[in-house]
Parts: C-alpha cells; structure tokens; sequence
C-alpha cells in the first residue's frame, strides 16, 4: 500500500515536472527507431527485406554481448575481488527481468501510440504480433519482421538499467538491485524510449503527403492535411522538439548516467571510501569487457539503423573512428598530465568515444566523429578525475563521468555535426522525401531540449525510486556485510577459491 | 641453531636461491609477505584518481641451519640479494630450542 502510494506520488510529480520542461515549440524533423506502421490508404507495397532481417537479428545478439559479457567483466574487473561476483550477478539479473518485462508490457509502453510521453497498452504481451507483423525502418516501403525489432529493442532496455549498477557498486543490497532495476525501466526507460523514438514511421507519413498532394478540392486538401498533421503529430515529445538520437544516448547513456549518480548520492559512499585502497582487481577482465562492448556496439549502432544499406557502415565507421579517437585523447591527455599512460585509461577512452558517438553515428561523418571522440575522450577524464574528487561523490565505476557526460558531448555534437557542411548526412524530410534545410540554432536548441529532458525526468524520477525501495527493502547491506563483501553475504559464494 | 630470516625483493628469490644452494644449505621455506621500511611505497593512479599503496610485495625467506654456518650463509644472501637500491631487505638471525624431523623423528642438528 505505502509502495502503490509511493509510486503513484513519484508519477504525479513527474508529471508536473514535465509540464515544466514543455513551455518550448514543437518542430518537424526525423530521428532514429520506428514503430509499426499503422496502414495507409494506397500504400507502397512494403517488403521484408531476408539481408535486413538477417542484420537485424545479428545486431540483437550484438548488442546482447554487449552486456553479458561485456559490460558484466568490463564492470567486474574494475571492483574489489570480494564484490566481483555481486555485480556480475546485477547485470545478469538485470538482463533477464528486463527481457520478461519487455514482452509483458515494455514494447507496448514504448513503442505504442498513446501519448507523446509514453505509449499505450495496446501491444500487452505482444497482443496481435505474429511472424507476419512488419515494423518500419527509415525507408517507405521497407520493413522488418516485427519480432526481431521487438529483441532488438529488447536488448537496449536491457543495457540501460544494467549500466547504472556500476555506480552503486560494492554497497548495494541484492534485493534493492531487484526491486529497483524493473521499477526504473518502466517509470523510467519505456517512457524516454517513446519520446525520442516513437514515431508513425515513414510509410505512413509518406502515404498522408501524398493523399495531400493528389487532393484537388479545397475540402479534401483540408482533410488530407488535417491526416498529414495527426500522422506527424503521433510520435514521442521529443521526437517532435526535433532532437536526433540515432541509437540512444539520451535513451541510453545521460538516462542510465544520471540515474546512476543519483543512486551513488542517495546510497551514499562506500565504507572506507577515499581513506583504503579500492584499486580494480583485475583489469585484464575490464580490458576484456571493454572490448567486448566495443564490438557489440556495432550491433547498437550500425543495427540502429534498422536496415543493412548505407547507414548502417556509416554508423560502423564512425564506431570505429571515434572510439580510437576517444581512447588516445584519454590516454594521451593522462600521459600528459598524470605521467603515466594506463590500460584503464585506454579502455575507459574507448567506452567514452563509444557512448559520444551513439547518438551520433548515423548522422556524422567520419572525420566528424573522430572530432567529437577526441573531445569526448578528454572531457569524461576531467570528470571522472578532476569534477569526481572535487565533489567526493563515490560514483563506484564512473556511470555518471563517462555515459551521462559522454552522451551529452555526443547528444549535443550530433546537433552540430549533422550538419552537411561538416559531413553530416544532414535530417530526413519525409514529408517531401528530401535532405531538410539545416539550422544550427534550431537543432543544437532541440538537442539541449532533449538533454534536459532526460536529466530531469531520470534524475527526479531515479531518485523518488531510489527512496522507494530504500523505504520499502531497504539500499544498504550492514557495514560488516559491506566489509566481508557482498559476494559472501548476498550470494554465498566468492569469485577465487584459491 | 639459528633460523636466518630474510626479507628480499621478489625477483632477487632464484639468484638467493641458488647461492644458498652453493653455501650448501639443502632446504628453506618461502613466504610472500607485504611490509614497507625506508621504500616506502608507491602510488597507483586509476582514472586520474591516485592511491598511495603502503606496503609492498617482498618474499621472506628462512633458513634452518647449524650455528657455525649461520655467518656463511648471511654473506651468502647478502651478496645475492643486493641490488645497492633501497628496498633491498633486511636479515634477522634467531637462535631454534629445538628441531625434528617428522618422518624420521631425528632431532636438532640431525634434522637440519
């Protein structure tokens, strides 16, 4: 009872504060991740395409290795060797709660129409979805089997959460991990999701231009326009502020980052932060990890773009060019300020230029890309070292200074570097089916907007939760727990029997 | 009867090895040991962030043998062990009341 009350306050807070954040005009243009496309009159003939399908289900289990293991061993390597099996434990947990979830209700809540900021429940348990149900990609008339986008997307919600254990760890219950991560995917994630990814998709507005166009009469143009509007005001708020995501860094990287330093605060520093040592016990795990992750991604970024055409190798280009570029700016710029140039510099580099990319890998250029990976490289350094010890906040494994501060560097440069002037490959019309005109100013103000959004609701949000379970299971293990490590008292069992 | 007690840095323990091998000593036991003296320690920087580690790795070594040798075989790790860095080690010399060996119940110098 004190939980449903608990939890309906946090949704009306949210609400108002959404409300807040929405004084700001509506603009047009496109960004990344479909739904299904509702039927159009007089549609184009759409087609499965087999090579489509067969990337897209390649990408999943990309992206799928990415998180186990990759992410679990890049996290694992960097705890103390007490705590190893514990976060090993959260990110596998987290993958399949979220999985389950997914199914039950997520897809539905995120990639349904209901209203801008999150969907309906229309698709519960995967109500209607056969082998012969089609999603959109970005082209009219091209569409994937639905059942594969729905794993694709399963594994993005998957991720997110599991990144944001990195922050609390070493000091977080078991139970907490458990009530928490399904609690903040559906309060949390399912509705970023549908705001900067649902959209009707570009058969549908496709097919309402042209009934506009064919309209003669003075009425019709009237209500094929009236239908034009409605297709393209049936998509996610911040889809329609105009900001561009390409594969989720505010879905992902800032939601999941601000979480985690929300979580690191409310649940407070580790037992004996900042006087014992707490060195990683096994970077060659983490350098493992870390690459596993780097080539998983190809999957979250070069599948975002849903088909296997030209997109899809320029997002696997710049994954490349910009994670190079962000692993030397860090380890060079440690080098030249530390003295030292280390491997978890390098591999910390790559996860940065990664996360900065995300947004941007369908939209930049490569040399581009390799610009906004130098910048992202140096500037999560600064905060992971500089900003993290001014403050003294015990962001365990650097949740916040890497993916909340790499996704904005890269949520923002997407903004700049789409420009084609710079080599980007500039924003979609779908409405006339050319390159739009591009602003600077329009689009760099739109990808703020979409930022700002996504702390606010994520970190106002994560905390409200936060507090829910601490009052309900409470966060903490007892500092003894703490000290034995949590291997031995959550699990009962420790990662080196030697 | 003495115990020699060293304490060496790590990658010194096959040259004391084998020099203790040429004093003819037939045995010893080796122990890894953390400990700081006049080295101090180092510091280790994980994402900018820097930690002073206090105690450092070494090895420990003891000898079991008869008096009269004790002198040669101090000599012996010295000259091996030496680097004329600091944190090369220090030895103790102990006297042992009293030794068996287990299998044979032999004792003190028998058992050495």
């Amino acid at each position: 009872m004190t939980l449903k009350t608990l939890i309906r306050a946090g949704l009306a807070g949210l609400a108002a504060l959404t409300v807040a954040v929405l004084l700001i005009d509506p603009t047009l243009a496109q960004t990344a991740a479909p739904a299904a496309a509702p039927a159009a009159p007089a549609a184009p003939e759409i087609v499965v395409n087999k090579g489509d399908n067969a990337w897209m289900m390649t990408s999943t289990v990309l992206v799928l290795l990415m998180t186990i293991p990759g992410l679990a061993l890049f996290y694992a390597g960097m705890v103390r060797p007490k705590n190893a099996l514990s976060v090993l434990t959260h990110v596998f947990y987290t993958v399949c709660i979220v999985t389950l979830i997914w199914v039950i209700y997520g897809y539905s809540m995120a990639f349904t129409g209901g209203s801008t900021y999150v969907g309906g429940f229309s698709k519960l348990f995967l109500s209607g979805v056969t082998m012969e149900s089609k999603a959109a990609t970005f082209s009219v008339g091209v569409n994937i089997t639905e059942y594969v986008y729905i794993c694709f997307q399963m594994t993005f919600a998957a991720i997110t959460p599991a990144l944001i254990v990195g922050a609390f760890a070493e000091r977080m219950k078991f139970s907490a991990v458990a009530l928490f991560i399904p609690l903040w995917v559906t309060l949390i994630y399912f509705p970023i999701a549908h705001m900067v990814w649902y959209w009707a998709g570009p058969d549908a507005i496709d097919a309402a231009a042209k009934a506009l166009a064919a309209a003669t009469t003075p009425e019709a143009k009237k209500t094929a326009q009236a239908a034009l509007d409605a297709v393209m005001a049936d998509a996610g708020q911040v889809f329609l502020w105009g900001a561009i995501d390409f594969a989720g860094g505010t879905v992902v990287h800032i939601n999941a980052g601000i979480a985690g330093l929300v979580g690191a605060l409310v649940v407070g520093k580790r037992t004996g932060f900042g006087k014992e040592l707490m060195s990683p016990h096994s970077l060659v795990m983490s350098m493992i990890g870390a690459s596993l992750l780097w080539v998983g991604w190809f999957g979250f970024n070069a599948g975002s773009n849903l088909e296997a055409i030209g997109g899809a190798p320029l997002a696997m280009i710049n994954s490349f060019v910009a994670t190079a570029a962000a692993a030397l700016s860090w380890m060079f710029a440690e080098w030249l300020v530390k003295g030292k140039p280390s491997l978890l510099g390098v591999i910390s580099g790559c996860v940065a230029g990664l996360v900065a990319v995300t947004p941007a890998s369908g939209y930049a250029g490569p040399m581009g890309a390799i610009v906004l990976g130098l910048i992202a490289g140096v500037v999560c350094l600064f905060f992971v070292s500089t900003i993290k010890n001014m403050f003294g906040y015990d962001d365990a494994l650097d949740v916040f200074g890497v993916h909340c501060i790499g996704g904005i560097v890269g949520a923002i440069g997407t903004g700049i570097l789409v420009a084609p002037m710079l080599g980007g490959t500039g924003i979609m019309d779908y409405t006339t089916g050319k390159v739009a005109d591009y602003d600077f100013a329009t689009q760099v103000w739109a990808q703020c907007k979409a930022v700002l959004m996504t702390l606010v609701w994520s970190g106002v949000g994560s905390f409200i939760l936060f507090k829910v379970v601490d009052y309900t299971v409470g966060l903490r293990p007892s500092v003894e727990k703490e000290r034995e490590g949590l291997d031995l008292t959550d699990h009962g069992e420790r990662a080196y029997n030697m | 009867m003495k115990i020699v007690m060293a304490i060496i840095k790590p990658f010194k323990l096959d040259e004391v090895r084998d020099a203790l091998t040429a004093a003819g000593v037939h045995g010893l036991t080796v122990t890894e040991v953390k400990g700081y003296g006049r080295q101090k320690g180092h510091t280790e920087i994980y994402r900018g962030t820097e930690y002073a580690v206090n105690f450092l790795p070494k090895i420990k070594i003891e000898v079991a043998v008869p008096s009269d040798q004790a002198d040669k075989v101090v000599e012996a790790i010295t000259a091996a062990a030496k680097t004329g860095q600091i944190g090369d080690g220090k030895i103790f010399v102990y006297d042992i009341d009293h030794a068996v060996r287990i299998r044979t119940g032999e004792t003190d110098a028998a058992a050495l």
